[in-house]
């Protein structure tokens, strides 16, 4: 970049939340999801929400329609999104007045004039104005409490594209090219990389590559000579570890996680699937990997997508699916096959706001009922839950471990937050990976006959696939004798089969390493509870506990059944547990009714994220409901 | 892709009945197609272990356990969706899937139908009893109007499928009709099924006799068999009725004809399983023959085409893929397109 015509100052920043939001066809996610990679380029920790409505392109101009990516970047670590934000870029009304209330006092608001005329300010809801202007918020003063920067983005855009061959609608769509060069400008990063994304993603079309080049130039000169800046800021790279680092998002690490399985036990991967949000972006992912032996199969429906995974799975692939809220109800009968018949399968659900349709694209943590209990019969099936988008990967990959060296389903619970939300991940090489070795047979078990249910010292039958000569057997879903896996109504035979079925996935827990916490004391006041999503909030919310002096700490489980052996004795070890959920209680009545353990809950239902704020108040109000004890040495 | 791991050779004659005791009702229709495909596969000079059977639910769908090949009972209408997967890792197995008219037509049409258009490489036997059987006696999607069961006891209201026309409508690539008292024409068509790549349905009628007995009874009994049914052969005109009677197809309208008095043989159909047309027509005879004017149904191979079958266009794919990126590389794949640095 040249040099400024004229110095303006610059500001250093330990972290900073921008919040990007506009109409759904604005260009928001593409927008904010650049700003993430330069930050992430430059060394600083990131972590994002993307936050969209259902409609592909909800009405515009409505509040309905708006969509929003959060961006939380710094010079130290950072574990969400954050709170509260400390720039906001509206493109019209209904994005200022959607999203205001998450702007911290004296905040920054950038705003584009033009999504601000009259039809605008109508549909936004703004109160009809006497005369002009007096009911725009951009100029009627009610905005005092900010630093409010209004700028004519489509004016300027068009401007930029002055003598192009571009038509009128088609120069407006460059408009977040100049709110990214002008924010790349603000935060003193370089173009090099949006130039770079530019050429990719415009290759083909050098006149639409050019254009929107000179657009995100235009926004950041924009930025160097307007006389209304005066402040550009700057975040230094984070202290993170020595490494090559990539972008990931949930859902990309549920795929690349369940890739990395299927190779690292020799096996070919299945994935059935049915399109689904926010689960899609997982069969989009795979579908592109067809060179490592990837399958994908577009079902008919959701229960043909599972019921083809575990055919798969029959034939010696490891079968895969993966849904979210109603597409998992319609698999639950096939979960119970798989579990009957004893092999390997992995279902991902994605979970989003529920019952029914729900929320499709908001997110929540409502089904960890339904998979631990959510079939007919006793039918116990291991439950991980991931908490960060990298950790996506991490449990895929597990997951997979599980369910080959197991023989059983696995259910894996991400959700719409961490799925769509990305972090800088250093990622590992296939050689630290663990070797997973599937439970196959080469040959009969019982003298000359093959017996498909003789289980081995954990509980796990053999794996024989057919084409194998001499391991010819029938498997099915009505009970099976013992050993033979033949038809058998007996009653005596049927309590056994149900508790050999439940101990084999009980002895999994064997395995697990031991529990550690993530934060704080190894015994003390308060214990918070955790499991997926809601990781970075209690992690934050901990750690200002701690440095405030109380005795806190956090464990999040990954396990979520079987349980992790060390977690009974581990509550036992605080005065009080704390549950934060994203549903009412869910994990805290599954750890009442295990471990008799008084825990609280603090629910948020809402389809949206905790914000750390919340957890450390209702932490905060547990500790001081027992003052005597609770109160933090540093406190007079 | 695994590989079938197969004895050295395959024995010309095996006994493929496994240990289990068969345990569908005496009498029941079941019992001759059980023996025609054990003797067929018996014949055929397949390896047992390269066989399998994948059921759904109902009395039908019992039938794996009765052979000693591999087997997969699975769960109600979703035979097709398992299979489906089987075959996209497994091209190298013969596979055989087991269903009824219940099991196929109405808690599994949503699969059947995917099967078929996709021409995934499979043999379907549908056995159609025309009721539910295992559940004791209720109508089903093919028992035909006004039918009295345990659960209609005023009659049916609903108007029946008519399966091979459904499967036509879903292209399936090959189509045909047997019924279980004539097990050497089963034999025959199912032969020609297992030769065929892709989707070969196969439509058995088969009689409960416990719960809808006679239901066949015009098509099957010696006396009323030859005026209403109708035996096609490809390459032959369509006669019936012990050759008096044949099935001409002037102005594209199939007509009744009676041979010999001002009709030939000449003026009848003459039947092209691969023509996609006819076999369109054939399948929508579908009448109550008793009644007049009444079609003959018609029996054997209405329809063969070659299609490609699912798993070879997806097998394509993967080897295109491999041809283009090269063996798939687990660190690069977990490297991305895009890294940075960070010292």
């Amino acid at each position: 970049m040249e040099t400024p015509a004229k110095p303006k100052t610059v500001e250093p920043r330990q972290n900073v939340v921008i919040l990007f939001a506009g109409d759904s066809g604005d260009g928001i996610q593409l927008t904010g999801a650049q700003f993430t990679d330069n930050n992430a380029l430059f060394g600083n920790d990131v972590s994002t929400f993307p936050n969209y409505p259902s409609e592909i392109r909800a009405p515009q101009g409505t509040l309905a329609g708006v969509s929003g990516f959060q961006l939380h970047f710094g010079s130290v670590e950072v574990f969400t999104p954050g709170d509260r934000c400390d720039v906001l870029v509206v493109m019209n009304a209904a994005a200022l007045k959607a999203n205001l209330h998450k702007l911290k006092q004296g905040g920054i608001i950038v705003a584009n004039t033009d999504g601000f005329d009259r039809k605008n300010l109508r549909l936004a809801g703004y109160p009809e104005g006497t005369g002009d202007g007096d009911a725009n918020p951009l100029t009627d003063g009610s905005l005092e409490a900010y630093k409010l920067h209004s700028v004519d983005v489509t004016k300027l855009t068009r401007a930029a594209l002055e003598g192009t061959t571009l038509g009128m609608k088609e120069k407006d769509r460059c408009k977040n090219m100049f709110v990214l060069g002008f924010i790349n400008w603000m935060f003193s990063r370089e173009l090099d990389n949006s130039e770079r994304f530019l050429e990719h993603k415009f290759g083909r079309k050098p006149e639409l590559m050019e254009a929107n080049r000179r657009v995100l130039l235009a926004g950041y000169h924009y930025g160097e000579t307007s006389e209304t800046f005066t402040t550009r800021f700057e975040v230094k790279p984070a202290p993170m570890p020595k490494g090559t680092y990539r972008s990931i998002t949930g859902n990309q690490g549920t795929a690349l996680g369940l890739l990395a399985g299927a190779q690292k036990a020799g096996l070919d991967l299945f994935y059935g699937s049915y399109p689904i949000t926010p689960a899609s972006d997982i069969l989009h992912e795979l579908s592109r990997h067809k060179n490592l032996g990837a399958i994908t199969f577009q079902a008919e429906d959701e229960i043909a997508a599972i019921a083809s995974a575990i055919g798969a799975s029959y034939g010696g692939a490891i079968g895969m699916t993966a849904s979210s809220g109603p597409g998992i109800a319609l698999k639950i009968e096939a979960m119970g096959l798989a579990f009957m018949l004893e092999l390997p399968l992995v279902i991902v659900n994605v979970q989003r706001g529920g019952p029914s349709t729900g929320l499709p694209t908001k997110t929540e943590q409502a089904d960890l009922w339904q998979a631990v209990h959510g079939r007919n019969g006793e039918a116990p099936i291991p439950v991980l839950a991931a908490s960060t988008p990298v950790d996506c990967f991490e449990m895929a990959f597990e997951a997979v471990q599980l369910a080959v060296e197991h023989m059983t389903p696995v259910i894996l619970l991400t959700d719409g937050y961490i799925a769509n939300g990305a972090e800088p991940w250093r990622f590992p090489s296939s050689k630290d990976l663990p070797t997973i070795t599937p439970n196959h047979i080469k040959s009969p078990n019982d003298g000359d006959r093959f017996l498909p249910y003789l289980r081995d010292a954990r509980g796990v039958r053999p794996w024989a696939l057919p084409g194998q000569a001499g391991l010819q057997h029938r498997i099915g879903g009505i009970e099976k004798q013992d050993g033979t896996g033949n038809i058998s109504y007996d009653p005596a035979n049927h309590e056994k089969m149900v508790r050999l079925r439940a101990e084999k996935v009980a002895r999994i827990a064997d395995r697990f390493r031991p529990i550690r916490l993530d934060s704080g004391p190894p015994e003390g006041d308060l214990l918070i509870t955790g499991w997926g999503s809601t990781y970075g909030a209690i992690r934050t919310a901990a750690l200002q506990l701690q440095a405030e002096g109380y005795s806190v700490a956090h464990v999040h489980l990954r396990h979520l059944f079987p349980f992790n052996k060390g977690l009974g004795p581990l509550l036992k070890k605080y005065r009080q547990v704390l549950v934060p959920e994203m549903n009412s209680g869910q994990l805290r009545q599954l750890l009442r009714a295990e471990y008799l353990v008084d825990a609280r809950g603090l629910s948020k239902v809402q389809g949206l994220p905790f914000t750390s704020e919340e957890i450390h108040n209702a932490a905060l109000e547990l500790l001081t409901l027992n003052a005597s004890a609770a109160a933090p040495a540093t406190q007079a | 892709m695994s590989t079938a791991n197969t004895s050295p050779a395959a024995p010309t004659k095996v006994d493929l009945s496994s240990d289990q005791e068969v345990r569908w009702c005496p009498g029941c229709g079941d019992y001759s197609i059980l023996k025609q495909v054990q003797t067929l596969l018996e014949q055929s000079g397949k390896r047992r272990e390269e066989i399998v059977f994948i059921s759904g639910i109902g009395c039908s769908s019992r039938f794996p356990y009765y052979l000693d090949t591999y087997g997969l009972h699975g769960i109600h209408g979703r035979a097709p969706a398992i299979v489906s997967g089987l075959r996209s890792v497994r091209a190298d197995l013969s596979v055989w899937m087991v269903t009824g008219d219940g099991d196929a037509l109405s808690i599994g049409g949503n699969h059947i139908i995917h099967l078929l258009r996709r021409n995934v490489d499979v043999n379907v036997l549908l056995f159609n009893n025309e009721i539910y059987g295992l559940t004791k006696g209720q109508y089903s999607p093919t028992s035909p109007e006004g039918a009295v069961t345990r659960s209609t006891p005023m009659g049916s209201t609903d108007h029946p499928f008519n399966p091979l026309a459904l499967v036509k409508g879903a292209d399936g690539t090959f189509i045909a009709r047997c019924m279980d008292r004539d097990p050497k024409h089963m034999r025959d068509v199912l032969a020609r099924a297992d030769a065929h790549r892709g989707t070969s349905l196969v439509e058995v009628y088969q009689n409960c006799n416990v719960f809808n007995d006679g239901a066949f009874e015009v098509f099957t009994e010696k006396g009323s068999k030859p005026d209403h049914t109708l035996f096609v052969e490809h390459g032959k005109p369509l006669v019936f009725a012990n050759g008096t009677k044949g099935i001409s197809l002037k102005d594209m309208r199939p007509t009744v004809i009676d041979i010999g008095a001002g009709h030939s043989v000449n003026d009848c159909w003459v039947h092209d399983e691969r023509d996609s047309f006819k076999a369109s027509l054939l399948v929508r005879l579908f009448d109550d023959p008793r009644k007049p004017g009444g079609f003959p149904r018609p029996f054997g191979i209405f329809f063969v085409k070659d299609r490609p079958t699912h798993e070879a266009k997806l097998h394509a794919q993967l080897q295109a893929a491999w041809a283009r990126k090269g063996a798939g590389d687990l660190d690069a794949l977990l490297r991305g397109d895009h890294t940075w640095e960070i010292a």
